[in-house]
Order: structure tokens, then sequence, then C-alpha cells
């Protein structure tokens, strides 16, 4: 390989790379603006309306408002990490994008060990809370880093769970190859949102807590607390945390659809459905799944915090075992195991 | 019991009636008001930023019995009261309400036997200095022509009540 065609790849994945980061960052835009919508309209309100038609333009309105705010430092804190950790936070969160497939063989990195990678990607993003809110050097801010890691890495562990249910059916850890495994003849009935369907609601609630969404948004409940770890930050390093979370949210709905809703797959595998762009099918998946999300938000009420453990280590934990006996015993059983 | 509600759990029911509800609620017409280009209902009784009332004739209602400045219970109204000069009829020389002071309490019209100090319906009359909170007569007379019709509507409408 000589130093042109280095040049070229390195060049062509870093053109890919901007590509899928400015879709993915308006998309997320608008994601926040269906958020704020939704959680407004079941409360009857009309949520933000002003800025541009139908409020189209809010979210860029708060990014320039924040941008243009004065990053406040505290006194006692350590420039250096707090200055990181919303980098550490937002990039982590952005990383794991690369290796999602978007369509058939559109990630930038169709890597065999792609769900590793995400899950270890997703579990580093605790230090970026961690070290947030130790260098904010407030006790508080210290507190809700605290809380907020101790809820990330309990529910990691049966989000690990539901992951390895989902890699004995499809017999890969590379992400496109889990989306294939689900490419049978009858559609959206052969994907594994319905043959694991309870480890579908425990991926789906747990993704929700490792996200830090509401009804598991303890570390950060606007109403209790003022924002957990994030308490002292203003301006850019604020709105990367934010921005971190969003994307990590959307990392979780793009992560459920592919091991669950089939990735870029038509749900009605015939002619006229198979035609549309498998890029469609996704976005509109991962949108069901944010839409699902937004909803929980809007109609659910926060957990406690020993509720939240107990559901955590006392349901999900067992529940995630026992289905990763039964699928294993089923699939031996029954023989559909997936050779390799 | 016990397995009827680990049933229940596992079959997520609560979850799926919540969310048919929210659903419900997701489409039903929004209750908020678009304010500043759509206004909210404002009964004939609203109390609002003051006016004082003339008849159809141009005659000022007031005859300066101070009964408003008496009532009033935050001492918001000022005035003064002497013999007009042409025709030797008692009117205000000075009638002043602080706004700052008045806490919209409506004592002010009750007590008037002439209907001339009334609370119209206008609410909309922020201003950005103290100063101009301090309504003089001429203010309130010309509050009292620009909002006569509505004031008179609204007298109207709550006349069979009193």
């Amino acid at each position: 390989m000589s130093v042109l065609d280095i040049l070229l790849t390195v060049g062509l994945i870093a053109l890919k790379s901007v590509l899928l980061l400015v879709a993915l960052l308006v998309f997320i835009a608008y994601a926040l603006l269906a958020d704020r919508k939704i959680w407004a309209a079941v409360q009857l309100r009309r949520g933000p309306n002003v800025v541009g038609p139908f409020g189209l333009f809010q979210s860029f309105a708060d990014l320039l408002k924040f941008v243009l705010k004065e990053p406040v430092i505290p006194a006692g804190a350590n420039k250096t990490l707090f200055l990181l950790a919303p980098v550490i936070f937002a990039t982590l969160a952005l990383s794991s994008w690369a290796v999602i497939p978007l369509s058939d063989g559109w990630a930038i990195a169709d890597i065999n060990v792609g769900i590793t990678y995400i899950f270890a990607i997703s579990s580093l993003g605790v230090y970026g809370v961690i070290i947030g809110g130790w260098a904010s050097n407030s006790k508080y801010a210290f507190l809700g880093a605290l809380r907020s890691a101790a809820q990330m890495v309990s529910y990691e562990v049966s989000l690990g769970f539901v992951i390895i249910t989902v890699l004995m059916c499809a017999g890969s850890l590379n992400l496109s190859q889990i989306v294939r495994a689900q490419d049978t003849a009858i559609g959206i009935l052969g994907w594994y949102w319905l043959w694991l369907f309870p480890m579908f609601v425990v991926f789906f609630v747990s993704a929700l807590a490792e996200t830090n969404r509401p009804p598991f948004d303890l570390p950060e409940a606007e109403s209790e607390l003022v924002a957990g770890h994030m308490v002292e930050y203003s301006s850019t390093p604020y709105l990367l945390f934010m921005l971190g979370e969003y994307v990590a949210i959307m990392g979780m709905c793009a992560l459920g659809t592919v091991l669950f809703l089939g990735g870029w797959l038509s749900p009605i595998p015939f002619a006229p459905f198979t035609w549309v762009p498998g890029l469609i099918w996704f976005v509109l998946k991962a949108s069901f799944l944010f839409f699902m999300i937004a909803m929980v938000k809007a109609m659910v009420p926060r957990y406690r915090y020993d509720q939240l453990m107990r559901l955590g280590w006392k349901v999900f934990l067992p529940l995630s075992l026992v289905m990763v006996f039964v699928v294993a015993l089923v699939l031996k059983l029954t023989g559909l195991a997936p050779v390799s | 019991m016990k397995l009827d509600q680990i049933a229940r759990g596992l079959l997520l029911k609560e979850f799926v009636s919540g969310f048919g509800l929210a659903m419900k609620y997701l489409f039903k017409p929004k209750a908020t008001i678009d304010y500043p280009f759509e206004m909210g209902h404002r009964g004939p009784r609203f109390r609002g930023e003051h006016a004082l009332r003339r008849y159809p004739n141009g005659e000022e209602r007031c005859i300066a019995c101070k009964l408003c400045e008496a009532i009033c219970p935050a001492q918001a109204i000022t005035i003064e009261a002497g013999p007009r000069r042409n025709d030797g009829t008692r009117r205000t020389t000075r009638y002043d309400i602080d706004m700052v002071k008045c806490i919209y309490c409506g004592m002010c019209q009750e007590a008037c036997p002439v209907d001339a100090i009334v609370e119209g319906p206008n609410f909309e009359f922020s201003v950005e200095t103290r100063e101009e909170l301090l309504y003089d007569k001429q203010k309130l007379l010309a509050n009292g022509d620009r909002w006569e019709r509505e004031i008179a509507r609204n007298i109207a409408a709550d006349a069979p009540y009193r």
C-alpha cells in the first residue's frame, strides 16, 4: 500500500465522518425540538413555537445562546479537567456512531467487534460524568456524578446480557451481520423485537437508565436537584454535556434499531417496500424509538433512587440472566443456533 | 394477588394504558393560547386599568364626592376638589391614582355613586418607568374616552346581577 493510498483512505474516512457528524447533529437538533414538542403536547401545551415557523429554529437559537454566553469556571475547580470532561463526554458519545450501519454497508468502520466497541465506548462515557463532577469542586456536582455513575454502571450489566442474547441469535458481533441475520422472508415478524420481546423491553428501559433519561433522570432531576454533575457548567461546556447526552440517546435508538428492529431492512419484504432506501427505514425506526423515549418522558413519573437500583439489580439482572439461559437452551434444542 | 401483580408487570399493563392515555392527550387541542396574537376570555367584571368616564354630552361624571379616595384600601387615590369656574358646580381639580400602590380590588368603582371611576378591561399598560404609572386626571379621562364602548357594554352586561 503506497502513501497515496493511505492518504486517500484517511481522506475518505474523514469525509464520511464529517458528513455523518453534520447529518447527525442536524437530526439531533430536530430530535431535541421533537422531544420538547411531544412533552408539551402531552401536557396540552404548545411547546417552543416562536423561533421560526412552528419553532423549527429553536434548537439553533439555543445553540447560539449557549455559544455566546460566558463560560463560568468556579474558583476552586481544576480548570483543565473541568473543561476536558464535557469534551470527553461528547466525543465518546459521537464516536460510538462510527460502527453503526445506517444502511447496507454504510458504516464508517464496519468492524467485526462493533457491538463490543459500542459497549466499551458507552462505558467510558461515565468518565466524562465523573471527571466533570469531581473537577467542579462542588459537593452537589460530585454527588450528582456519583449517582449518575452508579446508575450507568448498574444498568450496563443487564444491557450486556441483553446484547448477549441477541448475539447468540445472530451469531456475530458485527452490527451489519446482526442486521442481516434478521433478514428473513417474514419481514417485521422475523426481527428480534418479537422473538426476544422481554429482552427488547429490558433493553429499552436500560437504555433510558443508561442515558439518564426520564424516568431515570435522578442525577439531574430538574424539580429536585439543579443539574447533577452539570451544576457548575455553563455556556459551551454545558452545551457539550447536553449534546453528548442527546447523541448518546440517539445512539441507543440506533443500537436498538440494529439489534431488535432489523436496521435498514424493510418491514414488508417485497417489491414496493424494498425499493425504499435502507437509510430511510433506519431513520424511521430510530425516530420511532426516540418517539417512544420522548413519550416515556412525558408520561412516567420519576423513580426513587432505591427503586431504580432494585429494578436494575433485582428485576432486570435475574430476568436477563434467565433469558440468556432460555434462549441458549431453545437455540440448542431446536438446532436454530447460527453456525459460523 | 402477588402472581396477578407479576403478570401485569410482565405484560406492561400500566405502561400500555398510560401510553394510550398519553397518545390521546398528544392529539387533543392545546390549552395554551397564543397570547400576544390571541386574547384569553375576560368577563364583564374584569378589573383592569382605571378610567374616568364622561356622560354622552361630554360632561365628566365625577362629582368629587371623594368616596373612592376614602374607601381605597391602598390609599392610592388623591383628589382635590373645588367649584368650577363657569357654573360653580363641584368638580375635581386633581384626580390622581398611583397605579403602583393600587391593588385592583375594585372598591373605588363599587363606591362611586355615578359610575365615574371604573376599572376597564385593559390590562396591557406596562411602561418602562415608575413615573408613567402615576396617573393624573387627564390620563384617566383619556382612558375613559378610549375604552367607553367596552366599559358601557360590561356595565350593561353586569347590571342584572347587582
